[in-house]
């Protein structure tokens, strides 16, 4: 037992030293960025830490892994463990650091005035505290919710659509608003429901929940956050029809789900990436829209959509994109 | 001096386990795919490598301190709380609101007053299934268990509700409040993150100590614990200790909860989860309480090793990379082999215990008599 | 609104929603009164769900076979359960503590393996609903009771079993006596510790099951903690029953009905804030048991470790 100790002792030891000896210094070229990003919950949530990584990913196959490297830390809520992930990831030489969870802004705040020459990035989030160093984005989800919403009351037979919704408020009630006014736009006399189960990780509450929208004679679902995979199963099982956000969720039941509203954001990060090649390192604000193709909206080609119906999504598009619709919602 | 030495060797036995634990976590490390010795590398120097590595240790290891010193006495007492989740959310929730409700007031009043509000709204959550229990004879595992999702419910409705930042920019309200005014921010000891918050848990870690060994009160508690059915015939109110015995645990998480609002935090954000805010701390904390033996001065050490740990951990994951997933995983075999390293050295244990025992006994009857 | 509230549709669907919802409760509960009853308390029993729940979906994900799926959900939460009776019988540990590990463990094992093996989300094809016949016809009965997956029927099926073992047969008395008095038990010549290795490695196998009856039968998926939790409170069932099956099936049941009722609540509209409607089933399971005047006296080993010197 002694024994066993000390070598163990003697391990770690030893490889504290290699550690210590092993950290390379950070040269950056030109055109080579470093990326670190740290996020709230999984990078395979199919929903918002997944939009982020997904758009990384996308700029990484574009770019090449030698120009645009990429460090992930996800399943990081807790703020105190976000803020030394952030700033671990400073020092360590990284060039652009995304905080990509709006809890992360007090911490943001307080680290990147001591890194005046790494960019941060965070969201969603309208706010860069006034620092040079320091971008901000966020995601007009009202819009997409709007289209999806005309969509689904163009749709629905029964007249009833269900909501189901994680806490009442930030960017799931955005989209859930957007929703609401769309549908209401398209038909008036709809009847939609709404739940919002309080979490946004209990899949069999949000399974339930659905169940509960198909009894109260529900034809189509939509849905915000994580946790509506499980009512995505029940749409699935009933024949329900289910619109998306977040991500594309076509792959999860490519029989009903009709569209998805998607954060694409390369259009951001590519933008910061260049405008940190000329040497501005934040001070902006964006906000991904259906104008600046931030937000999209995916039809699954495996649903095979009405042509009218397909015609008055593009027109509501169309509508948003140059203001002669507006979604007025969220505020 | 013999007994101190004898608690240092019992106090060496949680960390061998611990190293035990971490070579479990070298073979997982590996068949990820990441070099274990960059891995344990990068999880000491997370921990310690540098005077901002120390301080994050010591943050880390205030709230799961306070949490464990609340712990110890009611498991003194022989009742479990595994509500310190929900004490803590109420304990934040109480402070941040008199902090939010007068911006301008001297920090010097403010932040006392909002500690101590923690502590009380803390122990009013821990005294209610104290009060259950001894009323109505529900079982604290139930009520806490129950009143942990209550309160996470109670803080989502006060986060996109009264408390809310109505000043955010942007499109989306986030379930957020605001900053709290900078003048209330705990002082810190360093230019580091460290606050006054570790100062405190461990000044409170010493007069529990001093509460459960040298006051009546305490002696109650402990006698309840070791022996409920001699204590009831040595004429103690074995509820009422029970209920008190709760209630200050609850306290203790509350002012956990405050403490990281004031200290690290400054404003509060729900993901509908109790972890969210309170980085499971409620739960680590039963754990450094007995990585302590359940001794408030034990649990000094014990809470800044398994904040070292979680610290170190999460640098660990950026240095290899590996899923954050694999630190949630480390953490639980740490707790397992901590706990089942206990029969080592229980025999030495015990063999005191009896005798502590004894002379409980034979005090005991001495109060009857 | 509220002429809407008691209609039949809404009733029939709250009970059938109840029952349902009961079901990942009832066998984790169920598996948890067993082993407390034998004075070992396992608060590792969402962890070992979790790991249940993968195991099972990950192997229907990849052989669409749903009882190898079931099998292996049960051989995996047995040996979690074997693990906890390890750690809490022969190493004697802190019960409530060692069970925090398990979970811990449970929660981020189930994620790592699920990132490592299958990463991205995705749905099997679960349990269908058996339409029982004739019964699942009788009008407003046959949608309540009979139109469920057949994890449900077997959840109810078993309290009545497990009661029966536990209250009428030789290894009953055997589970209760070492769970009362394990010293008195010993001197009786019972195994105490192969009894507590059993009863808790049982009550991981249900764990597992109720994992598994979330990811491949009543959502047919797996995420990262995709309990969320469910299993701490069926631990507290274990005590709003009394350590008595027929009980803890009452309070899964309760439980889920008013989880059930503030789904409708917010469905139709009736203007209660969306956080106290989550907030009612815990606070009613509670509010029930305060109200309900005869309570069991817990099993008076639970959770102390046997040391046959001693």
């Amino acid at each position: 037992m002694k024994k066993f100790t000390y070598l163990l002792l003697a391990v770690l030891f030893a490889s504290f030293l290699a550690a210590c000896g092993g950290a390379s210094s950070n040269t950056t070229s030109s055109g080579t960025y470093k990326v670190a990003v740290v996020m709230p919950s999984a990078i395979n949530d199919l929903a918002f830490s997944q939009s982020m990584y997904d758009a990384l990913m996308k700029i990484q196959a574009e770019r090449g892994a030698d120009k645009f490297e990429v460090a992930v830390s996800d399943g990081v809520f807790v703020v105190e463990d976000a803020a030394a992930a952030i700033r671990d990831y400073a020092s360590k030489g990284y060039n652009l650091i995304i905080a990509h969870g709006s809890q992360y802004g007090a911490s943001l705040k307080e680290i990147a005035p001591d890194f005046p020459n790494t960019t941060f990035a965070w969201g969603t989030a309208g706010d860069t505290f006034g620092l040079p160093n320091v971008f901000a984005y966020e995601a007009l989800s009202q819009e997409g919710g709007y289209v999806n919403g005309v969509m689904a009351a163009a749709l629905s037979t029964s007249g009833t659509i269900g909501v189901v919704g994680p806490i009442e408020v930030g960017d799931a009630k955005l989209y859930v608003d957007g929703f609401k006014a769309g549908a209401m736009a398209q038909n008036p006399a709809i009847q939609i429901n709404v739940n919002y189960i309080g979490s946004f990780s209990d899949v069999a509450l949000a399974s339930e929940a659905a169940q509960t929208h198909a009894a109260a004679g529900a034809d189509v679902m939509t849905g915000s956050a994580q946790m509506v995979v499980g009512a995505i199963g029940v749409a699935e099982q009933q024949g329900i029809l289910w619109f998306g956000t977040q991500s594309d969720q076509s792959s999860l039941a490519p029989k009903i789900v009709v569209a998805s509203q998607v954060y694409d954001w390369t259009v951001v990060i590519n933008d910061i990436l260049d405008l940190m090649s000329k040497g501005t390192l934040g001070g902006k604000v964006y906000a991904v829209s259906l104008a600046n193709q931030g937000l999209l909206i995916k039809f699954n080609p495996d649903y095979s959509l009405p042509a009218e119906v397909k015609t008055l999504a593009e027109n509501t598009i169309k509508g948003i994109q140059d203001g002669s619709i507006k979604v007025e919602v969220g505020q | 001096m013999r007994n101190y030495v004898n608690s240092l060797i019992d106090g060496l036995f949680p960390l061998f386990a611990t190293l035990a634990a971490l070579a479990v976590g070298a073979v997982m490390l590996l068949l990820l795919g990441a070099n274990p010795l960059v891995g344990f590398g990068a999880l000491l120097q997370g921990a310690f490598g540098s005077p901002n590595a120390w301080a994050d240790t010591a943050v880390k290891a205030t709230p799961l301190l306070l949490v464990g010193l609340g712990i110890c006495i009611a498991f003194r007492s022989g009742v479990i709380n595994i509500g310190g989740e929900g004490q803590m959310i109420m304990g934040a929730l109480a402070s941040i609101s008199l902090g939010l409700s007068f911006p301008s007031a001297p920090g010097i009043i403010i932040v006392p007053l909002a500690l101590i509000l923690g502590f009380v709204a803390g122990a009013i959550w821990g005294g209610i299934p104290g009060f259950l229990k001894a009323r109505f004879n529900v079982n604290e595992i139930l009520s806490t268990i129950m009143m942990n999702v209550i309160a996470v419910q109670f803080m989502n409705m006060l986060l996109r509700g009264v408390l809310i930042d109505q000043n955010q920019l942007g499109a989306a309200k986030i379930p957020q409040t605001a900053r709290l005014s900078t003048a209330f921010d705990l002082p810190r000891l360093v230019p580091t993150r460290l606050h006054l918050g570790i100062l405190l848990a461990v000044l409170l870690a010493f007069l529990v100590y001093y509460f459960l060994w040298r006051t009546t009160v305490g002696y109650k508690i402990r006698a309840v614990g070791l022996n409920r059915f001699a204590s009831r015939y040595a004429g103690i109110k074995v509820e009422q200790y029970m209920v008190l015995s709760l209630l200050l645990s609850g306290a203790f998480s509350g002012l956990a909860g405050a403490v990281q609002v004031y200290g690290v935090t400054h404003f509060m954000i729900t993901d509908g989860t109790a972890a969210g805010f309170t980085g499971s701390a409620g739960f680590n904390g039963i754990v450094a309480a007995l990585f302590g033996q359940l001794h408030p001065l034990g649990t000094i050490p014990a809470s800044f090793l398994f904040g070292a740990l979680l610290v170190g951990a999460n640098q660990m994951q950026r240095a290899t990379q590996v899923p954050a997933a694999l630190i949630t995983a480390l953490n639980g075999l740490v707790v397992v082999f901590v706990v089942s390293s206990e029969i080592y050295r229980q025999q030495r244990v015990r063999r005191r215990a009896i005798a502590e025992m004894k002379k409980q006994e034979a005090l005991a009857s001495q109060t009857k008599g | 609104m509220l002429q809407e509230f008691f209609s039949t549709t809404v009733l029939i669907g709250i009970l059938a929603s109840g029952i349902r919802l009961a079901t990942p409760y009832l066998y984790a509960a169920i598996g948890e009164t067993i082993g407390q009853r034998s004075g070992v308390l396992n608060l590792g029993v969402d962890g070992i769900m979790l790991m249940g729940a993968f195991s099972a979906f990950y192997v229907v994900f990849r052989t669409e076979n749903l009882f190898l799926g079931l099998i292996v959900a049960m051989i995996v939460g047995g040996l979690m359960g074997l693990a906890m009776a390890f750690i809490s019988v022969t190493m004697h540990a802190e019960q409530g503590i060692s069970g925090i590990g398990v979970y811990l463990f449970g929660l981020g094992m189930s994620d790592l393996l699920f990132q490592k093996l299958v990463n991205n989300v995705e749905t099997v094809q679960g349990f269908p609903e058996i339409h029982i016949r004739y019964l699942s016809d009788i009008p407003y009965i046959g949608e309540i009771f009979f139109q469920h997956n057949i994890l449900v029927y077997l959840a109810y099926l078993l309290v009545p079993i497990v009661g029966f073992i536990l209250n009428k047969t030789t290894f009953g008395l055997k589970i209760r006596a070492v769970g009362e008095n394990p010293q008195a038990a010993d001197t009786l010549g019972v195994n105490v510790a192969l009894v507590r290795y059993i009863t808790v490695t049982v009550g991981g196998v249900f764990s597992g099951i109720a994992g598994a009856s979330l990811s491949i039968a009543l959502l047919n998926v797996f995420q990262q903690n995709l309990t969320t939790g469910l299993g701490f409170i069926a631990i507290a069932l274990v005590y709003f029953g009394g350590w008595r099956p027929l009980y803890v099936m009452a309070g899964s049941l309760i439980f889920s009905f008013v989880n059930a009722l503030q789904v409708w609540v917010q469905v139709l509209g009736i203007p209660i804030p969306s956080d106290i409607a989550v907030m009612m089933p815990y606070l009613l399971t509670i509010i029930v048991l305060v109200l309900s005047a005869q309570r069991a006296r817990q099993p008076s080993a639970l959770s102390k470790p046997y040391m046959r010197s001693g």
